[in-house]
């Protein structure tokens, strides 16, 4: 029985031990928090550049705030709602947490918003996009700050039926991101005059899409629509092209991040249309930041990226403009405030949660076109925040129509 | 025919096929190990992804290429089995089957853990060799070349070990060393090492099927976790000692499989075990089963 | 048996000390499920010697039809933790009914199988909200008297559940029952020779336990206050297994020393080293199996026997 009790102090021990060890920060700093997948499907578009981004803007702030230190804590969510939520709970509970920033997984940051509502800590969705997190799933804590499904498909669907891709079918992403996009892009393929012939949905992190793309190509549709993101996105296109698929059925690349043009190569990816809501090559703004961040990670940052800068900045801004951390007085002055930086010129936040700022739609160029390193993208289109997200849709109670 | 273009259906089913090549691969080995050893092998689909990631890193560290890693791949892999197997797995056979089979488990994350950690989650994409790019016009879909050959090294792999185990010496001796190693080894015959010989090839097979399906899927430190189970599910099937049994099965199953995905593609997860529920309750010993 | 009387008194002072002691409850609270869940799949293992590979299924099953009655139908907390486990058992009699018809290895084989159906079928049905799960499930109150919103009145009442649990397994052992499964376990073709319906025996230890797990699915919805993927994937099965074997199969302290330790493991050594977690407890796992199979409580009590 002697060992019995032995197990008891130990586990009271690690217990006393751990309850000791998650209150460490509770002593006057200011915490941001960062929840993103770190090593899976979604890693390139955020990740661990995401953190790189934070990080700077934390130094570019001057590390303090208020004459509060800044500390930063890093989880990965692993594409798992449960454990994004479970951290950013325990980390509100036990480590004073002031701020998140929410990486990708529309799902994960659907489960995360509920937790920013019930413990009253701003969220600053980054990769995600979703843009249920600013209607049904919308909160008062809750800020969409890069780009939304609406605003996807506003720029690239309505970019290929306008210029005769009529017919479409889609190959989803089976969860909520997918489902969105799909959404969003066939009520913009109808609006449009075009028709919508059917989806099949596919796991997300599926390892073969080549049932999925023979189903698809079964359809007759002009224009695959593909609603997926990050490795996803790369692998279906890949196998798109390997089935030839490709030949008869335009490729709509639905959300495509400059990570993903890059693992693809330009020969592969040329032509292809996507939306994005920063580019690393639009201005000197940008190029500036672009080459810090080039210095730090040998590889162009795409909107994620800048876009987790930019809200780090504009939180801290807020906190100091307000003279406090309270996270009711934040909201507030972030929803008044005008967003002017690298990012995003004459931005601000609307009452539903919407950072609304200037959407690009881009087509990727050729090889030839292509002049130097990550020159991959002309400008085809430049849409006003309001026209690229839409007016409010009066689903999210802080917003009626 | 069922509201879908038989296009599609034909398409599905060779899709089928070559899914089907893979289970019967994965089961092959999975079937020999159990068959001459007793021992229920976890760990498969982590050897299997080792057998891929041996070729990515083999093609991306000493620019090996393709053929090479088919070869080498299975051989660097089987090493590694023969290693566990005599430092870890001989100590449980004269235990419960059931510590086999834990202890396969625990392998099998160790490895895919480690492989995850190095490698992170999402996949690397290898390329598809030179000689096999391409694709054939069926007709009714447009087949890759390279998954035609998928289908075809399989069965004659398939069709070599079925008739090395069958109909040769060294395959009379395994099966003796299975109905009684004791004897066998009175008999002068090297029993521990046959037994590390055989986890080492029926690992090796593993990952061939590995080396094989990298261009085909992405090569993750996850692929081999779903696919272990189905495989599992194939062997139950066809019979648990029995290599034709798996083999066949694992064809056949993977061309229902692909049936499914056009009539009713919600369940073509769920398909296999179903059939292994079915198969189960009307005849428990499997399809070929021996009991 | 004084011994063990003056144990559980400790173990149970300290358990009703953790708000006191600033544990974080719900930290503690997952413990508790866990180790309800590994005490059910013990009754399994342990004490009717079937491995199982498959348990998650029961577990998350209960857990997604209480999180569905109370989200999407607004059924009370007590009446959906009811449904939950009534489910479980149903699940458990299904699968058992099935599995029971092989032994040992293809036992635990079929099981994976049937857990890796339900699995899928969670994915696929509308209702389980798939890759997202049921989010927001809100505790509701006991028998609307006592308001579970508090985490440390909610971990109050999973303390009772647990201990009820623990005591129920610990009657169903020591019950005439129990000394048949024991019997099973240790020969099974002697039991049989004593005129025992060992498949009858062996189903009715399946769904018990089946149904104890589905309990601890049910309160860990209600507890995290959602219901996701990872409660019926094949790691959740893999895991509660490794907790048993860590602990000690075979003895009713051994599942709960072996969740309490993975459990913490995962949650504090995963802000150290990250992902390398699952690797290192995979190796402890080998090494139990290879050195320690009597697991934590197994090899402390035998030590003790020893001396």
């Amino acid at each position: 029985m002697k060992g019995r009790k032995l197990i008891t102090r130990l586990a009271a021990a690690l217990g006393i031990l751990a309850g000791g060890s998650a209150a460490f920060a509770a002593g006057g700093e200011i915490v941001i928090g960062d929840i993103d997948d770190l090593s899976g499907t979604y890693a390139d578009a955020q990740g661990v550049g995401g953190i790189e981004a934070i990080k700077m803007a934390i130094g570019d702030f001057g590390g303090t705030v208020l004459g509060r230190k800044i500390v930063l804590l890093t989880a990965d969510h692993q594409n798992k709602p449960d454990v994004g939520a479970s951290k950013f709970r325990e980390w509100s509970d036990q480590s004073g947490l002031n701020m998140l920033i929410g990486g990708s997984n529309t799902g994960v940051n659907i489960a995360m918003a509920k937790v920013a509502a019930a413990k009253k800590v701003p969220l600053f969705v980054i990769g995600a996009g979703g843009a249920s997190l600013t209607n049904e799933d919308c909160t008062a804590y809750s800020i969409h700050y890069v780009y939304d499904t609406t605003a996807l498909a506003n720029g690239t669907a309505s970019t290929i039926v306008k210029s005769g891709g009529k017919t479409w079918f889609y190959l989803t992403a089976d969860y909520a991101f997918g489902s969105q996009l799909q959404n969003a892009a066939s009520k913009v393929v109808e609006a449009n005059g075009g028709k919508n012939l059917g989806a099949v949905r596919a796991p997300l992190a599926s390892m073969d899409f080549s049932s999925f793309l023979l189903q698809a190509q079964g359809s007759g549709a002009a224009v695959l629509g593909l609603a997926n993101a990050g490795a996803d996105f790369s692998n279906s296109l890949k196998a798109a092209n390997e089935f030839g698929i490709t030949k008869t059925m335009k490729p709509a690349a639905l959300l495509a991040f400059i990570s993903d043009i890059h693992r693809l190569g330009l020969q592969t990816a040329q032509g292809l249309y996507l939306t994005t809501g920063w580019y690393w090559d639009l201005n000197d703004d940008t190029r500036a930041f672009a080459k810090r961040y080039f210095a730090k990670m040998q590889v162009e940052p795409t909107m994620d990226h800048a876009g987790a800068y930019s809200a780090t900045m504009s939180y801290l801004a807020a906190v100091k403009t307000m003279g406090s951390a309270d996270s009711d007085k934040v909201m507030a002055e972030l929803k008044r405030m005008k967003i002017n930086d690298m990012f995003a010129k004459g931005g601000y936040v609307r009452a539903d949660g919407v950072m609304v700022h200037t959407m690009y739609v881009m087509q990727v160029k050729s090889p030839q076109e292509s002049k130097y390193p990550w020159d991959y993208y002309k400008v085809v289109k430049q849409m006003a925040g309001e026209e690229a997200f839409g007016p409010v849709t009066g689903a999210c109670a802080l917003a009626p129509k | 025919m069922f509201g879908v273009p038989t296009t599609v259906i034909l398409g599905q089913l060779m899709l089928g096929l070559v899914n089907g090549a893979f289970y019967a691969l994965l089961s092959l080995g999975l079937a020999v190990i159990f068959g001459l050893m007793g021992v229920v092998n976890f760990a498969h689909g982590a050897f299997y992804t080792l057998g891929a990631f041996a070729a990515l890193l083999g093609l991306q560290w000493f620019g090996v290429n393709y053929w090479g890693a088919l070869v080498l791949a299975p051989l660097a892999v089987g090493i590694f089995g023969v290693v566990s197997e005599r430092l870890l797995l001989r100590h449980v056979y004269k235990l419960e089957p059931l510590y086999g089979l834990l202890l396969t488990f625990g392998l099998s994350l160790i490895v895919e853990g480690t492989l995850r950690e190095l490698f992170g989650s999402s996949g690397r994409s290898y390329p598809v060799p030179d000689a096999l790019k391409g694709a054939i016009n069926m007709g009714f879909m447009i087949l890759p070349l390279y998954r035609a050959w998928v289908i075809l090294a399989s069965l004659v792999i398939c069709g070599g070990t079925w008739f090395v185990i069958e109909r040769t010496r060294l395959g009379s001796t395994l099966r003796a060393a299975t109905e009684n190693a004791q004897l066998l080894q009175a008999f002068g015959v090297n029993v521990p090492l046959l037994f590390a010989a055989t986890y080492g090839g029926g690992v090796a097979l593993a990952a061939l099927a590995g080396v094989l399906a990298a261009p085909v899927i992405v090569v993750s430190p996850l692929m081999g976790n779903s696919l272990v189970t189905v495989v599992f599910a194939v062997v139950v099937i066809g019979g648990m000692g029995s290599i034709l049994g798996s083999v066949v099965s694992g064809l056949t199953l993977g061309v229902v499989e692909g049936f499914t995905k056009v009539i009713y593609p919600e369940a073509s997860n769920i398909v296999v075990f179903v059939v292994m529920a079915l198969v189960l309750i009307l005849r428990p010993a499997g399809l070929f089963g021996k009991e | 048996m004084r011994k063990a009387g003056i144990f559980y008194a400790l173990a149970g002072l300290f358990a009703l000390c953790v708000p006191v002691l600033g544990i974080y409850p719900i930290f503690m609270m997952k413990l508790l499920c866990f180790a309800m869940f590994a005490c059910a799949f013990n009754l399994l293992l342990g004490f009717s010697g079937m491995l199982s590979f498959g348990h998650a299924a029961f577990f998350g099953t209960a857990a997604y039809t209480t999180g569905w009655l109370v989200t999407a139908h607004g059924w009370g907390t007590v009446p959906a933790i009811l449904a939950g486990i009534i489910v479980a058992a149903a699940l458990g009699l299904g699968i058992g009914l099935i599995a029971i018809r092989r032994r040992g290895i293809y036992f635990a084989m079929v099981t994976l199988a049937l857990a890796q159906l339900v699995y899928f079928i969670c994915l696929e049905a509308p209702f389980t909200g798939g890759e997202n799960g049921l989010q927001d499930v809100p505790r509701g109150s006991l028998i609307g008297v006592l308001a579970l919103k508090s985490d440390i009145v909610m971990y109050y009442v999973v303390l009772a559940a647990f201990a009820a649990v623990f005591a129920s397994i610990r009657r169903i052992v020591h019950s005439p029952f129990g000394q048949v499964l024991k019997a099973i376990r240790d020969n099974e073709p002697r039991a049989i020779s004593l005129g025992y319906d060992i498949n009858r025996y062996k189903l009715l230890a399946f769904v018990l336990s089946a149904t104890l797990s589905g309990l601890a699915g049910s309160l860990k919805t209600l507890v995290l206050g959602f219901t996701t993927l990872s409660d019926v994937l094949q790691a959740n099965s893999g895991e509660v297994i490794l907790m048993t074997l860590l602990g000690g199969s075979g003895t009713f302290f051994g599942p709960v020393a072996g969740a309490a330790l993975i459990v913490t493991l995962q949650e504090y050594l995963s802000d150290i080293v990250g992902g390398w977690v699952t690797v290192i407890i995979g190796g402890v796992f080998v090494a139990c199996v290879l050195a320690f199979r009597r697991g934590i409580v197994g090899e402390l009590a035998a030590l003790r026997l020893l001396r």
